[in-house]
């Protein structure tokens, strides 16, 4: 997850950086561009979004590539390009989906006015996304009987992560939305044409991709209320001075 | 188990907040340490030494009480009483928490003895490990004989014996390689280099015509190739640009001939066949096989197709891919081609099959999520251990939780192997997951609940006492864990049940690590951690033998050796975590432990050890070379050289098997391998000297019979790899090679020749062999790595020097805070290069600022000297000069000018305005007011209200000293600067040493100043103290400058334009901040006021003996209340409510509490209507401010209380010298939280909304998390520096330091800035510390005070 730390370093530059902005600076002139930045909310949005949208794009590819070793276990010389296998604008559109979903959890949160306080910590987040590459990784790798048993235990498996690291309720109602509604669309993409699954075994692609969505959004839930709570530090901050 | 030590609680509890104490004195002064702790325990020492070892051992007794008489504590610290019936629950969890507690105790206790327990039983589990093979992808071979093969079969049969466990079932593919060694002989000087290549390759579509169509007939029927064949679909998709070469379909048969499509006329045509077979290499670096490898069947080199091959033999393999094995139709075709192409003198073995087994090969695509996983395995690691703090090695600890949870995962391997389960997953794909699951929480948790353990029990207690905290949390999580993975277990997903059963024996095996190995190293942790503190805090004891240890504690570490008593150490700049940017950090990281260097090098290791892994062969077969090379030109013994290395020998033409070859030789059986040997060998002993080679020779050597040895050993899984197929954990069996010789004579090769062959000109220098150009790709990878290497180095300093500040290295001395001598400034104490932010420095004061009071607007402030000066805090104009009744005028009036200095060196933007002049140094207090207006006019708009004020004033010219100067002052300003602003040891000390105490007691007529008196001065003047009688001041002109040295200020506030000051004397006095005159006084009290609060019209003092005065100002005439105080002065400055000049102002004493606490009051704060009083007595009182009635009695600390915080959000934090803080609910006085975070006294405690913010006398800082009551991060300060603090906004923290303030960052803990407040770097600590409302921070600096504005705060106030 070097993504995740580098946006952590960042952030964590920031105040170096204001240090920085702040010695530049003398008595008259304007405030300190920095500061300014990070607690102006559209900048911190965007920041934040950013971080969120490499983030999902980074963990596209990676996961991608272990949906395509599911079908050939051997790669042929040129591997790098097949981390590239899939069609271009799906992890464009995994980053979106993941920048949305990490900018949608805090702001519901603030919305229901029940501000989240399970486990809010990097290491939780961190074993969040290794659990989530995990489910991956056994969709991949673990060769199940049929699809049901595929779909119950992934399901099994993304509510223990959703038990285990949000337990929000908010968090489980927005996940399966935007899961039903995830797959719901993929769906209508294969069936448009416009996306095709290189598993002929429609089923199985069909059985895991709720499971897989949910997991997803509560990761990057996850990820996004961990990377709000920096911003909500600095909007505190600046509430408190005005 | 329990130490049976006589002593009980009582004792603990007065001897240990006693001790401490006397450790609250600021370690920062340490000559005024010495002097008070000599003072203090003379006579004393033995008998508080020996109270010092007492509770150590007496804990024991009363600590293990708790979770056995069942009074659980909660997490937010609550105890619980029993209750009548306990639930079941309650019940188990009291067990839990009993059997944690005695687990704890018998860790703490023998940890040498339980680690060494804990390492066997971890070598024990681990040793079925040994029996597991080691990983490799490496192929493995099983040789069988020909003769008897049948296929095994799928189910393991009992005696094997040494038949491997793959071993089974068919396999992918039987391979069939069909040898080719051509050569064009005798060879003629008419013939050009293209022709040792072209025809012998032109053979090869005869050839495979001959395999593709041989049949072979018995009774069985009739078989073919096409049926036995692997009969491959479609290429991978991936590979279009193997499509033209590669076999499409059909059988899959690989040749040379599939370069030109298996056409011989496509082959004809090409002009250029060098070219063709270059066209399809891949560029650059690879490892794999390459297509020409996999065509030939022999490694490039081996070939012989090129312009320099000297020997002119041209090899090649035919492979024939079958996917089932029929013995008769093989041994036909042997026959046939063997018949065809005799090879005369072939020795290669036939009777061995070989059956390679092919592991799971890990390639990169399967690297990069492996790679990502523990990359996330990492993160988590780090951000898990990162929250390890309070102990003696964070590194240690986090080390030891890293061991904990690999050994628990070896050992459940171990274990599950020992009970037959053979793991048949991936472990490096598996264990990042286990690791995540075990994960490192129950560690963590552990520690903290270890550490926060009151610092002063001993170790195994703690150790129990924290155990015994978490074990129903602990307990909690492994159930609930088990649970998880039990219904995982459920799937009934083979993969996942053994992933479940690995977690499952992994969990069980790291709870039980976790209770021994690690419990007990936190034990010797922390106990080292005791001996250090002990070592490095315990000056006053120094000449005291160590605390005994207990009885269960047989063996103690010998202490380390200690520091001499007095000095305190600062800690290496290395260790000190000052919170760098992380920028920096990186880079010192890199710079510390030479990461670039290391990493190249490495790098570098493992890359030479990837060529010669993947191309072991090469290296071998370019010696062989060398030496082959050698042996013609050399020694023609060829003395050590093996039969098969050596070159062709040299026959004249006349040798009779080559002149046989020509023919189809009608010679079915090849000569026998002895007589063959034995004739070449004298043969090429008398040849080889003097002949050039002529006639290219074919022979056979040991080295042909397993030639596909040579390939690389992903040479079949990346020919299967193309038809999608996959070797991986299965095996193909590999037939003895058909050999095939053939000789062609130059007449052949002369016609098969393309007419552009002869264009080629002759090879320019053909002495260049063929393996110095091998070897030149070598070199020239050699030349590359170096010099991207040499590139990285480059780009790699280039980073740095660009990341990395100049004088990095010559600066060593200190990376954030600088020291005040390294700093470029001129005298005003401003340093560009530093800061932006420059203190305005008020200077006025002739001795040492002793109390500081501001309502944003005022800044009032007393020194030792007795004299008030209040400034206006946004300008740090001198607006009032309150002097101390007797003392002389000149004394300050030099001041002035000091100030007037100091605001020239900021920037000349205030003209000196100073009320006072050495002009009219006769000219005193506030006489010199009305002087001062004719001096600067500019002072006039501040003058009108003046005039009249001055007839109500009290005529102060008595007051005049004019005495002062022959009063020595050196003892006032060898008056050490006392250490803190809380006193509260020295009171506490002088208040039992006079018991009863009576304020005359502590005058000191000797010491014009100060403050509550301290140990040495008690001792100076004992007997003094009765002279002087506690008069107010004002009758003190009547009665003399004399009567009046000894009501020193000891507290003062200021709201509005009203200064309320109390004396040590007991008197209350109300000034009029902007006039100077005083208002009123109050002497109802004789106690000193220690403490003072002032709240809306309230103002409640508190007293030496303990008692807490309410005194109520009242104003006479109330309209004039909401007259707005400088709004006709400054426009834009908020109004605040003063009272007005013309009111008569009385303060009556309301209501005296006389018996508030036992002990005397430390910390009096006021907020929200709300009075909190602090004591020595370990409770914090909480008061309503409009009844002064006590609504609540908090206990909870076991020491004095040292700082409270509260708000108008009615939040109450208190700290006390156990170096607890408690947060507590005012409304209904609960407690919320209760956390150990210092040892020794906190110092100040300051709360944001979100956190709460702490120092203690360990110079930390603690920053907590408000709600939770978590530890966010500390801040390890320089020693001394920690006891004043101020949080200017939600982010942004100062705290003081010596001779300097920092900024910090609290979202991150770095340090922002630091600013420097004067030049002289005598290290006069700053004391006090203010926040004021315009985001400016009025600190003291000895006998100055420091106006400083933060810039970015203030641009964001804008």
């Amino acid at each position: 997850m070097s993504l995740t730390l580098t946006a952590m370093s960042d952030s964590t530059v920031t105040s170096g950086r204001q240090q920085w902005s702040g010695s530049g600076q003398t008595l008259q002139p304007p405030r300190g561009p920095f500061i300014s930045v990070i607690t102006n909310r559209t900048t911190n949005l965007l920041i934040r979004g950013a971080m969120l949208f490499s983030v999902g794009v980074f963990l596209a590819l990676v996961l991608n590539l272990l949906q395509v070793q599911r079908n050939v276990t051997l790669f042929p010389p040129d591997v790098i390009s097949s981390i590239f296998s899939s069609a271009w604008w799906v992890p464009p559109c995994c980053g979106t989906a993941s920048a949305m979903i990490g900018l949608l959890y805090p702001c519901i949160d603030s919305c229901l006015g029940e501000p989240h306080k399970f486990k809010r910590e990097w290491s939780s987040v961190m074993r969040c996304v290794a659990v989530f590459v995990g489910i991956n990784h056994a969709s991949a790798k673990v060769d199940f009987a049929n699809n049901v048993q595929l779909s119950l235990t992934l399901a099994a498996l993304s509510i223990g992560l959703w038990w285990t690291f949000d337990r929000s309720r908010s968090g489980f109602s927005l996940g399966v939305t935007i899961a039903l509604l995830a797959t719901l669309a993929t769906q209508l993409l294969v069936y448009n044409g416009v996306f095709q699954y290189t598993s002929p075994d429609f089923l199985y692609i069909r059985s895991w991709l709720p499971c897989i969505f949910f997991a997803g959004v509560i990761t990057m839930g996850n990820i996004g209320r961990q990377l709000a709570l920096y911003e909500y530090k600095f909007i505190q901050e600046k509430s408190h001075q005005d | 188990m329990f130490p049976s030590l006589p002593g009980g609680r009582a004792e603990q509890t007065h001897t240990l907040p006693e001790s401490r104490g006397e450790l609250n004195v600021n370690p920062k002064a340490t000559l005024q340490l010495k002097k008070t702790t000599a003072a203090a325990f003379k006579g004393h020492k033995r008998p508080r030494g020996r109270e010092i070892t007492w509770p150590l051992n007496n804990r024991s007794l009363d600590a293990p009480r708790r979770p056995v008489l069942g009074r659980a504590v909660l997490p937010n610290g609550r105890e619980l009483t029993p209750p009548a019936r306990m639930t079941l629950r309650k019940q188990l969890r009291e067990k839990i928490s009993a059997a944690f507690y005695r687990h704890g105790l018998l860790c703490a206790s023998y940890p040498v003895p339980i680690i060494l327990f804990t390492s066997a039983s971890i070598l024990t589990c681990c040793y079925p490990l040994l029996r597991l093979p080691l990983p490799g992808t490496g192929p493995v071979e099983f040789t069988t004989g020909v003769r008897d093969y049948s296929v095994p079969s799928h189910e393991p049969q009992g005696d094997l014996g040494e038949r491997p466990d793959w071993y089974r079932g068919p396999p992918v593919a039987y391979i069939q390689q069909v040898l080719v060694k051509a050569a064009v002989s005798p060879w003629d000087s008419s013939l050009v280099p293209v022709d040792v290549f072209r025809s012998p390759l032109g053979r090869v579509f005869s050839l495979l015509e001959e395999i593709r169509n041989h049949v072979h007939s018995d009774s069985s029927g009739i078989r073919s190739l096409e049926s036995l064949c692997l009969q491959v679909t479609d290429l991978f998709p991936g590979l279009r640009r193997m499509q033209s070469v590669l076999p499409e379909h059909g059988c899959l048969l690989v040749s040379p001939g599939n370069y030109w499509q298996n056409q011989r006329e496509l082959f004809d045509s090409d002009a250029d066949l060098l070219k063709t077979i270059q066209k399809h290499e891949p560029k650059g670096l690879h490892t794999s096989a390459t297509l020409r490898d996999l065509l030939f069947g022999v490694p490039g080199k081996y070939t012989g197709v090129s312009h320099y091959n000297r020997k002119r033999v041209v090899t090649y393999t035919i492979t024939v891919v079958l996917s089932s094995y029929d013995a008769r139709f093989l041994g036909s075709l042997r026959a046939r081609l063997k018949q065809l192409h005799p090879s005369a003198n072939c020795s290669l073995r036939e009777d061995h099959m070989v059956h390679v087994h092919f592991k799971e090969e890990i390639g990169i695509a399967e690297l990069i999520p492996l790679v990502t996983t523990y990359i996330i395995l990492f993160a988590y690691i780090y951000f898990s251990t990162r929250k390890i703090d309070m102990v003696k090695s964070k590194w240690g600890l986090a080390l030891a939780a890293v061991v904990t949870v690999l050994s628990s995962l070896l050992m459940s391997v171990g274990l599950c192997t020992l009970f037959g389960l053979t793991p048949t997953l991936n472990g490096g794909e598996i264990f990042p997951y286990l690791v995540v699951v075990i994960g490192l929480e129950n560690v963590l948790v552990l520690t903290k609940s270890v550490v926060s353990t009151p610092v002063d029990l001993e170790v195994k207690l703690r150790i129990a006492q924290g155990l015994s905290n978490e074990s129903w949390s602990i307990m909690k999580n492994m159930a609930t864990e088990l649970c998880i993975i039990l219904i995982g277990y459920f799937t009934l997903v083979p993969a996942i049940q053994e992933f479940c059963l690995f977690a499952v024996v992994g969990l069980v095996s790291d709870f039980f690590l976790q209770m021994f190995f690690f419990t007990t190293v936190l034990s010797i942790d922390i106990r080292r951690m005791e001996l250090a503190d002990l070592n490095r805090r315990l000056p006053a004891e120094a000449g005291l033998p160590p605390p005994k240890p207990g009885p269960l504690r047989p063996r103690e570490v010998p202490p380390p050796p200690r520091p001499s008593p007095h000095t305190i150490t600062l800690q290496t700049p290395a260790f000190r975590n000052l919170r760098l940017p992380k920028r920096l950090r990186v880079v010192y990281f890199l710079a510390r432990t030479r990461l670039a260097q290391r990493i190249i090098m490495v790098g570098t290791v493992i890359w030479i050890g990837i060529l010669v892994y993947t191309d072991p062969a090469g290296i071998r077969t370019y010696l062989a070379a060398q030496v082959s090379e050698q042996s013609p030109l050399g020694d023609p013994g060829g003395a050590g050289l093996p039969p098969h290395l050596g070159v062709a020998p040299v026959f004249r033409g006349g040798d009779p098997t080559s002149t046989l070859s020509i023919h189809p030789a009608p010679d079915p059986t090849p000569l026998p391998e002895n007589q063959s040997q034995g004739h070449h060998g004298p043969a090429r002993a008398g040849l080889l000297p003097q002949a050039p080679p002529a006639v290219p020779q074919i022979t056979w050597g040991a080295e042909d019979e397993e030639g596909w040895r040579r390939l690389s050993f992903r040479h079949w899984p990346s020919l299967f790899s193309y038809y999608n197929i996959t070797l991986a954990k299965r095996y193909i069996s590999i037939l003895p090679v058909i050999p095939v010789t053939v000789h062609l004579s130059p007449q052949e090769a002369i016609e098969t020749r393309h007419p552009q062959d002869t264009r080629h000109p002759p090879p320019p220098i053909p002495k260049v062999s063929a393996d110095l150009q091998t070897d030149l790709t070598l070199y020239k990878v050699a030349a590359l790595g170096l010099a991207a290497g040499v590139l990285l180095v480059l780009l790699l300093f280039c980073l740095y020097r660009v990341l990395c500040p100049r004088n990095y290295g010559q600066n060593g001395v200190s990376h954030g805070r600088r020291r005040r001598g390294d700093l470029p400034c001129d005298d005003y104490g401003y340093s560009p290069p530093v800061s932006e932010i420059s203190p305005l420095l008020l200077r006025g004061h002739s001795m040492d600022i002793e109390c500081l009071a501001s309502d944003g607007m005022l800044l009032a402030s007393c020194c030792l000297a007795g004299q008030i000066r209040v400034w206006d805090a946004q300008t740090g104009d001198c607006l009032t000069v309150i002097p101390k009744p007797g003392l002389r005028r000149s004394s300050s009036s030099s001041g002035c000018w000091e100030q007037r200095d100091g605001w020239d060196g900021v920037g000349g933007a205030t003209e000196p305005e100073c009320l006072c002049s050495e002009a009219h140094g006769s000219y005193v207090g506030i006489d010199g007011l009305s002087e001062e207006e004719e001096g600067y006019p500019l002072r006039r708009r501040t003058a009108p209200i003046r005039p009249t004020l001055f007839n109500d004033q009290p005529d102060l010219t008595p007051l005049i000293d004019t005495n002062f100067t022959s009063q020595p002052p050196s003892h006032l300003l060898s008056t050490p600067p006392r250490a803190g602003f809380d006193f509260g040891g020295l009171v506490e000390r002088a208040y039992m040493e006079h018991e009863p105490p009576s304020p005359s007691a502590y005058t000191s007529p000797s010491s014009a100043s100060s403050s509550p008196p301290t140990g040495a001065q008690l001792q100076r003047r004992p007997s003094l103290g009765d002279i002087a009688a506690a008069l107010p001041p004002e009758r003190a002109p009547s009665s003399g400058p004399q009567a009046d040295w000894e009501s020193s200020v000891w507290a003062m506030e200021l709201r509005g334009n009203l200064i309320a000051a109390g004396r040590s004397s007991g008197k209350l006095e109300l000034w009029d901040a902007v006039e100077g005159s005083l208002r009123c006084s109050n002497e109802d009290g004789v106690s000193g006021i220690t403490a003072l609060a002032f709240l809306n019209n309230r103002i409640v003092a508190a007293r030496l003996n303990g008692s807490l005065d309410f005194f109520t100002v009242e104003i006479n005439k109330p309209l004039c209340l909401l007259q707005y105080r400088g709004a006709p002065l400054r426009g834009s400055v908020p109004p605040s409510p003063c009272y007005s000049s013309e009111d008569v102002i009385s303060c009556q004493l309301t209501r005296s509490v006389q018996c508030a606490h036992h002990k005397p009051i430390t910390v009096l704060r006021a907020a929200a209507g709300r009075v909190v009083t602090g004591s020595q007595d370990h409770t914090v009182r909480i008061y309503r401010l409009e009844d002064s009635c006590c609504l609540f009695t908090l206990q909870g600390h076991s020491g004095g209380i040292t700082a409270i915080y509260i708000d108008q959000t009615m939040v109450l934090a208190s700290g006390g010298q156990d170096g607890a803080i408690c947060l507590w609910d005012v409304l209904t006085g609960s407690r919320v939280s209760h956390v150990y975070g210092h040892r020794g006294d906190v110092t100040s405690l300051v709360c944001t909304t979100s956190c709460v913010i702490s120092s203690g006398l360990d110079d930390l800082i603690c920053i907590w998390d408000r709600s939770t009551g978590i530890k966010l991060y500390s801040i390890q300060q320089e020693a001394g520096c920690g006891a004043s603090l101020g949080v200017i906004s939600e982010s942004l923290l100062v705290t003081g330091g010596q001779g300097c303030v920092s900024f910090w960052d609290l979202n991150f803990g770095d340090l922002l800035q630091t600013v420097y407040l004067g030049q002289s770097s005598d290290g006069q600590g700053v004391r006090q510390l203010l926040v004021l409302d315009n985001a400016a921070i009025v600190c003291d600096f000895g006998s100055e005070l420091s106006l400083v504005y933060v810039p970015s705060v203030l641009e964001k106030l804008d």
